[in-house]
């Protein structure tokens, strides 16, 4: 992950509306990407963040505001001038063409030589590593082989700007993950601004440098993957992202930034600025915690900070890691708590009363 | 042991196949087999007077081939069908693509209704309009005199082979867009926005990509279009004329004023011969698009 913030902007944009008849299907996008960025759109589907990505390629048009790239307005700029590429869903390899003539396709127009343009598709082949394919039909590769011809066909005209629209979900899980190590080394081998669209939230945590999570055309929250897990701005976001409980509690009194809270659970707290949310969430305010920032103590251990007890409900193993289902002693709703499996450490039953550590620190406060 | 394989054979999965297509296959058999075998045999004869000579001769195709009139009236029909399937095949490529790419995917359909409704009257019903149409106090020749534009009847659009090309081209139009259509709707559209995204112009983007993917469709109109035409016989009966005769007239002339069914049927097997001829260069002209895609 590296900071980009002293990196020049690639991709602005300016208050973009979007209508399908009635629908408004982006409301009133404002953003920034930096150049040689990885970034995702993460959201549910039809929230807008394919729309979106279509702008930036051409494809669909916007109702008012302005897209830029690299400083320059797209207002009535068709795609096939535009200086990004598409790596599409279906990655749309054309059936009638081998591997090197599609990766090939869009160098028509380059004016150097058969043999060159030849060495160039090899090259982008390989780096794909899809050496040797090019005499291949299209129609005979696998889903991942196809993803990866779509990459190289992109990749080989340089773009400015690489578009990704869920490029992995049509793969197996086990594909899926390594292709996501590929594409984050393709991307810093190469350098080019990536913008992926996709609603696996684990593959934009995984992938990107910067995440704007989307909901209903709007852009919900904009950030690193650590902040938007640790320190997401609605319930919504959190709900989102990973799992995420909430117990009900009371705001006792806010000064300097603090906030005093009563929490079900965890009793009188006071919160830092930045561990509570900007957006107001509606029904009554809560705190949340992630599963894996409470921990279980087990005989002979002893709380860095806080300590709570409280009940196994629920018992879930996994192998490398135990779910468990627990109440807090004065809460009414089970929690979800995530532990490792350490050797020699045993497994918890149903019914059995524990122990647990928690920091204030790692709570956060939703109103 | 003989029993009991024949119980395995009832049961198996090819005695369930071939006793579910044998109603299919008597069916060809009986009516399309029997009566191409018939003919096979028929041409191989010779005409006695009143009876058939059923001795193996070839006499019936060197008459045919070295029979200036034959070879006169198939390379006209060869012509005539060449010339409809290229006028039917052209002007339905833009039909179709409209309908696939400008047409509301909810009207497509009734596009698609709207465009068979020729079908609706009998195919005799509908060179009988052609004729009315055409002909010399015809909806043209009046609309034409009507307007000043020619003094006299323009005769040049009836009983030849003109008129011939008109009413086949519009008799088999439907059967032309309707594959053009389906290889058109099955085209993924993200084709051709990744056509457009990889620097293409929109027409550049139809030449390398739409036409391409389309060319199973063009290929199968072709077929349609031209297996049938060449041995169309009503239309030239009726409105082709002296001069736009076609084979199946000659065959029918043959087996019916002539009648020498033997000389008929090798002219019927001799055109047969080369509608298979051009059928297979076609598709060998184009194995590459058939063979592309899934």
């Amino acid at each position: 992950m590296t900071l980009a913030a002293d990196k020049p902007t690639m991709i602005e944009f300016k208050d973009v509306h979007k209508y399908y008849g009635d629908y408004h299907a982006l409301r009133g996008i404002t953003a920034t990407i930096k150049a040689g960025e990885f970034f995702s759109l993460l959201g549910p589907s039809g929230c807008g963040k394919t729309t979106l990505l279509r702008t930036i390629a051409g494809f669909e048009g916007i109702s008012s505001g302005a897209v830029m790239i690299d400083g320059k307005n797209m207002e009535g700029v068709p795609a096939n001038v535009r200086p990004t590429n598409m790596v599409f869903q279906s990655y749309a390899i054309f059936p009638h063409l081998t591997v090197a003539e599609n990766v090939g396709f869009g160098l028509r127009k380059d004016p150097r030589s058969k043999a060159e343009k030849a060495a160039a598709v090899a090259e982008a082949l390989e780096m794909v590593g899809l050496k040797g394919y090019g005499a291949r039909a299209a129609h005979a590769l696998s889903g991942g082989q196809r993803q990866r011809v779509a990459l190289a066909r992109a990749l080989i005209l340089k773009p400015k700007v690489l578009l990704l629209d869920e490029p992995l979900s049509a793969l197996d899980k086990k594909m899926r993950e390594q292709m996501q190590v590929e594409l984050i080394k393709l991307q810093r081998q190469v350098g080019i601004t990536f913008i992926l669209v996709t609603h696996d939230q684990e593959e934009a945590l995984v992938m990107s440098d910067r995440i704007a999570v989307m909901f209903e055309g709007e852009i919900a929250q904009l950030a690193d993957p650590e902040t938007l897990y640790r320190r997401p701005n609605s319930r919504k976001v959190a709900d989102f992202i990973g799992t995420m409980n909430f117990l009900p509690a009371q705001i006792l009194s806010e000064h300097g930034g603090k906030v005093e809270v009563d929490a079900q659970g965890f009793g009188r707290l006071t919160l830092n600025a930045d561990q509570v949310s900007s957006a107001p969430g509606g029904t009554g305010a809560s705190i949340g915690f992630r599963p894996e920032t409470l921990t279980i103590l087990f005989d002979g251990q002893t709380a860095t900070d806080r300590e709570s007890m409280a009940t196994v409900e629920e018992v879930v193993y996994y192998g490398d890691m135990t779910y468990y289902d627990i109440k807090l002693d004065g809460t009414t709703e089970a929690m979800r708590l995530s532990m490792r499996n350490v050797f020699g450490r045993p497994v918890l039953d149903i019914g059995t009363r524990a122990r647990v550590a928690w920091a204030p620190g790692a709570l956060v406060l939703f109103r | 042991m003989q029993s009991r394989g024949k119980a395995r054979f009832r049961g198996s999965e090819a005695a369930n196949g071939l006793a579910m297509i044998s109603p299919t296959a008597l069916y060809a058999t009986l009516l399309l087999a029997a009566p191409l075998v018939t003919i096979f045999l028929y041409s191989f004869w010779t005409d006695g007077y009143l009876t058939i000579v059923h001795e193996f001769t070839l006499q019936n195709y060197i008459d045919v081939w070295s029979n200036e009139a034959f070879r006169a009236v198939m390379l006209r029909s060869l012509g005539v069908s060449l010339a409809v399937t290229a006028v039917t095949v052209l002007t339905a490529f833009p039909v179709a693509y409209f309908v696939s790419f400008h047409v509301h995917p909810s009207k497509k359909s009734l596009w698609l209704f709207l465009i068979t409704i020729p079908f609706w009257t009998s195919y005799l019903i509908r060179v009988f309009l052609w004729k009315v149409i055409l002909g010399y106090n015809g909806v043209v020749n009046s609309g034409l005199m009507g307007l000043g534009i020619t003094d006299e009847p323009v005769t040049f659009i009836l009983y030849n082979v003109n008129s011939v090309i008109i009413t086949l081209a519009h008799a088999y139009a439907p059967f032309a867009i309707l594959p053009i259509f389906v290889a058109l709707e099955k085209i993924d559209r993200s084709f051709l926005e990744a056509g457009r995204d990889l620097g293409e112009s929109p027409f550049m983007t139809f030449i390398r990509v739409t036409l391409p993917l389309a060319m199973p469709g063009v290929i199968s109109s072709v077929l349609i279009v031209f297996i049938p035409t060449i041995g169309d016989y009503v239309t030239p009966l009726l409105v082709g004329g002296p001069e736009g005769r076609m084979v199946a007239n000659l065959i029918e002339l043959s087996y019916k004023k002539l009648d020498n069914y033997p000389m008929g049927s090798a002219i019927a097997i001799s055109a047969m011969g080369i509608v298979v001829a051009v059928s297979l260069l076609f598709l060998f002209l184009n194995r590459r698009y058939l063979k592309g895609g899934k």
